[in-house]
């Protein structure tokens, strides 16, 4: 499709990640209208360790939304326009000098000279070792010895600066509105979010949007000078890498269960409210399924996967769309393996509720069964299928990266924290240690992860707190 | 209890054999016999007469499934699928593709793997419970919410970045122990240290939440408040009642695992080049040597059902109200 002079182009996970955005969006619609769905999230609204998480996430969310939209851009050269070669991101045009400030390889965090030695020729002939300067990182400072500190210093002194003063136009807009909202002063408004009285946790949100904030500032105003977490291997800006990484944990972490959610609601349902030889058929299936060890057969399904993948090469477009399709297919075989532990407690819960006397009464007045399924099973199961939804996520994306590591996740050439810490192994036995590619996976994935799970403890805690020990 | 048991045994059967029909299905049907053949022997330069003696020799020259040729029962039993499932329900697992002898594998490679796995299973059991009991003792109070937002904090990281923190800062930093590697009889103890260590801290985090919440949810029933109320003391009643009774699930959580534990760990032993099962699997990946992968699925599989009758057993008689029927 072109739009605007540039040719989009749609991989398969970008399609669903948008598709996946709109209906948790259409679902934040709707539950915003119906009481019933509001007040659990009204309590989890409430836990500033859960709403902090939450502003985490949608951060990440941000960035992975922005690197799904794929497109070649229109390049000017020799005077003519054309399209590039090689699609990018609007995440990529975003951060272009991240992408295109590669080095000839491994650099410290924020160096402006090489990892290694190497021969430069000197000025007044002849041949000396030394640590040459790097293309791009502190490209503009002439004596980097003396200036280095001073530059690096000032600029992360106006980034963090920056950074904070937009959180604080965050908080003025936040503090107006609800000014507006309760009709009453500003300053009573700034009052109230200060000491938490605000309905929605506001200190511990905007606090943690400060520190984003503040992050994103520095390295926005560090990134076109210097590498903040230093290069890699063949050069490539490691916080570039990081970030591109965000995309496929999440898709990871989200598409999975778009493959998980259809079959063990149905099943599950289905198994607990017939009864019956439906049962047994379903029982069979995922007492099969679930008895051969989880890793195992991700790893027979993957690598099965991988051999008809490299036989059948043809098939498959660009190498960005092979990586993509094996990313899909992994999502894919991480759902059919991971789907029997939901169904199976929707299906003890259907039970329960198939006894129930409203289903009892509609069922005497004749309601069809796929009617009393829509109607009165499948709403009142929902609280378990959203538990499970974000409790899975975290350790979907810690799964990611074990699997990657022995060689049936995702494909090498795809960035991920996974291959970034699969390479870190013999980083670290280099002399001077080479720490920062792993450094900097650890904090990317540690926030994720961590966000997760405090917005996963909260929904929990909101929608069923005798769940707690089913789910553990 | 016998003839529940048996009943249990037998349902095993069809489960088993729905295991092998699904991995025969991903690695006979998506992947050919022949595919295989070629992969083995190597893309390039490899004869048709090559691929069949290499099918041959693997027993692969059969039909998959149904054998038309054949007459009566033998058109079942003359294919691989049947051959080779039968020969599995015997625990004869046969070569592998690149034609080592997978039953004496497994045998040499189960005991460093229990070498690794039972002293992580111990520790890792003592020290949870342990915490998770202190950190119920001191309920609502501040050592209990930074314990269980410690706890979470360490369920973050991935457990790769246990091991290869713990690697470096034991081994390559401090030079205690070697960073990775095996050996045999007691020399194997200062390999050992540092993958229980690691797998230990690991896990912690989960599991002493998980326990405490056990623990608190024991502590909230009615036969606490009425010890409580005749007087015990609260250590009293959290040793005499709250962990004798909050440890049922934990124990019978952990029965299941335990025939598990034979297959080791897969990231662990990799990084730590154990000779285990774990590792064994990790290379057939990368090897690519299906038979290898298929054995253990099968494995696997029988192992758990193993664990899940053990799991019952173990709640009899952990719990006298508990009858199997």
């Amino acid at each position: 499709m072109t739009l605007f002079g540039v040719r989009f182009v749609f991989l398969a996970t970008d399609v669903l990640l948008w598709l996946l955005a709109a209906i948790v969006a259409a679902y934040a619609w709707h539950a915003g209208r119906q009481e019933h769905l509001r007040a659990p999230w009204r309590e989890v609204a409430k836990r500033p360790l859960g709403m902090a998480g939450a502003v985490v996430l949608a951060a990440y969310a941000a960035v992975a939304l922005l690197d799904s939209v794929h497109f070649f851009p229109r390049v000017e050269s020799g005077g003519k326009a054309a399209l590039a070669a090689e699609a990018v991101s609007a995440f990529d045009v975003l951060v272009m000098p991240l992408k295109t400030h590669v080095e000839a390889t491994y650099s410290a965090p924020l160096a402006s000279y090489a990892y290694e030695k190497e021969s430069v020729d000197l000025p007044g002939g002849g041949i000396a070792r030394e640590y040459p300067r790097l293309r791009y990182g502190g490209a503009g400072l002439g004596d980097p010895a003396r200036e280095h500190r001073r530059d690096v210093l000032r600029r992360s002194t106006i980034g963090f600066a920056a950074g904070l003063a937009a959180e604080a136009g965050i908080a003025c807009l936040v503090i107006v509105a609800i000014a507006r909202r309760r009709r009453s002063s500003v300053g009573a408004a700034a009052r109230l979010v200060a000491t938490g009285g605000a309905g929605l946790p506001w200190r511990a949100m905007l606090g943690v949007g400060a520190a984003l904030c503040a992050f994103a500032g520095i390295a926005a105003a560090l990134g076109p000078h210097y590498h903040v977490f230093g290069t890699d291997k063949i050069g490539t800006d490691v916080l570039y890498q990081t970030l591109k990484s965000v995309r496929t944990g999440l898709v990871i972490g989200t598409l999975t269960t778009v493959v998980t959610l259809p079959l063990a609601f149905a099943l599950g349902i289905a198994a607990g409210y017939f009864r019956g030889w439906v049962d047994d058929a379903i029982q069979y299936l995922y007492t099969t399924l679930s008895s051969i060890p989880g890793v195992l057969l991700i790893a027979a399904a993957a690598l099965v996967l991988q051999v008809h993948m490299a036989k059948h090469a043809d098939q498959f477009g660009s190498l960005a769309a092979r990586a993509d399709l094996r990313l899909l297919a992994l999502c894919v075989i991480l759902g059919i393996t991971g789907w029997t532990g939901l169904c199976r407690l929707l299906r003890g819960e259907a039970m329960k509720l198939r006894e129930v006397e409203f289903v009892d009464a509609a069922r005497a007045l004749g309601v069809r069964h796929g009617a009393i399924l829509a109607r009165h099973l499948a709403p009142n199961v929902m609280h378990i299928v959203m538990i499970s939804v974000v409790l899975d996520f975290s350790g979907l994306v810690l799964a990611e990266a074990a699997l990657t590591y022995i060689n049936i996740g995702v494909d090498p050439s795809m960035e991920s924290w996974g291959n970034m810490i699969n390479s870190a192994r013999l980083e670290l036995a280099r002399e001077p240690v080479v720490w920062w590619p792993l450094a900097a996976a650890f904090c990317f994935m540690f926030a994720l992860v961590l966000a997760a799970n405090l917005f996963a403890d909260s929904v929990r805690d909101a929608f069923d707190p005798r769940l707690r020990r089913d789910i553990g | 209890m016998i003839a529940y048991l048996v009943r249990r045994l037998l349902y095993a059967v069809p489960i088993l054999l729905g295991v092998n029909l699904l991995t025969f299905f991903l690695f006979f049907v998506v992947n050919s016999p022949d595919d295989m053949a070629r992969l083995q022997l190597g893309e390039r330069r490899v004869t048709a007469e090559a691929i069949e003696k290499w099918k041959a020799d693997h027993g692969y020259d059969r039909p998959l499934l149904w054998n038309a040729g054949a007459h009566g029962a033998a058109a079942l039993t003359e294919t691989i699928f049947y051959q080779n499932t039968s020969r599995l329900f015997r625990f004869d697992f046969g070569q592998s593709d690149s034609g080592r002898d997978i039953g004496y594998d497994i045998r040499q490679r189960m005991w460093p793997s229990l070498a690794i796995a039972v002293p992580v299973l111990l520790v890792e059991l003592l020290l949870a419970v342990t915490l998770a009991l202190v950190v119920a003792f001191f309920r609502g109070s501040y050592l209990d919410t930074w314990a269980v937002v410690i706890c979470v904090a360490m369920m973050s990281i991935s457990g790769l970045f246990y091991i290869i923190g713990g690697q470096y800062l034991v081994g390559k930093l401090l030079r205690l122990v070697p960073i990775s590697g095996y050996d045999h009889g007691l020399a194997a103890l200062k390999f050992i240290v540092l993958p229980v260590i690691v797998s230990v801290v690991g896990g912690l985090g989960g599991e002493v939440r998980w326990y405490r919440a056990i623990f608190l949810e024991e502590m909230s029933k009615d036969y606490v408040r009425t010890a409580r109320a005749k007087g015990l003391t609260e250590r009293g009643v959290l040793f005499g009642h709250v962990l004798r009774n909050g440890l049922i699930p934990i124990l019978t959580g952990v029965v299941v695992l335990l025939p598990l534990l034979f297959l080791g760990s897969l990231i662990t032993e990799t990084f730590f080049a154990i000779p285990g099962l774990g590792s064994y699997t990790v290379d057939a990946i990368r090897e690519q040597d299906f038979a290898i992968v298929r054995t253990m699925v099968f494995l696997g599989s029988v192992l758990y059902i193993v664990g899940l009758l053990m799991t019952d057993v173990s709640y009899t008689l952990a719990d006298p109200r508990v009858r199997l029927e």
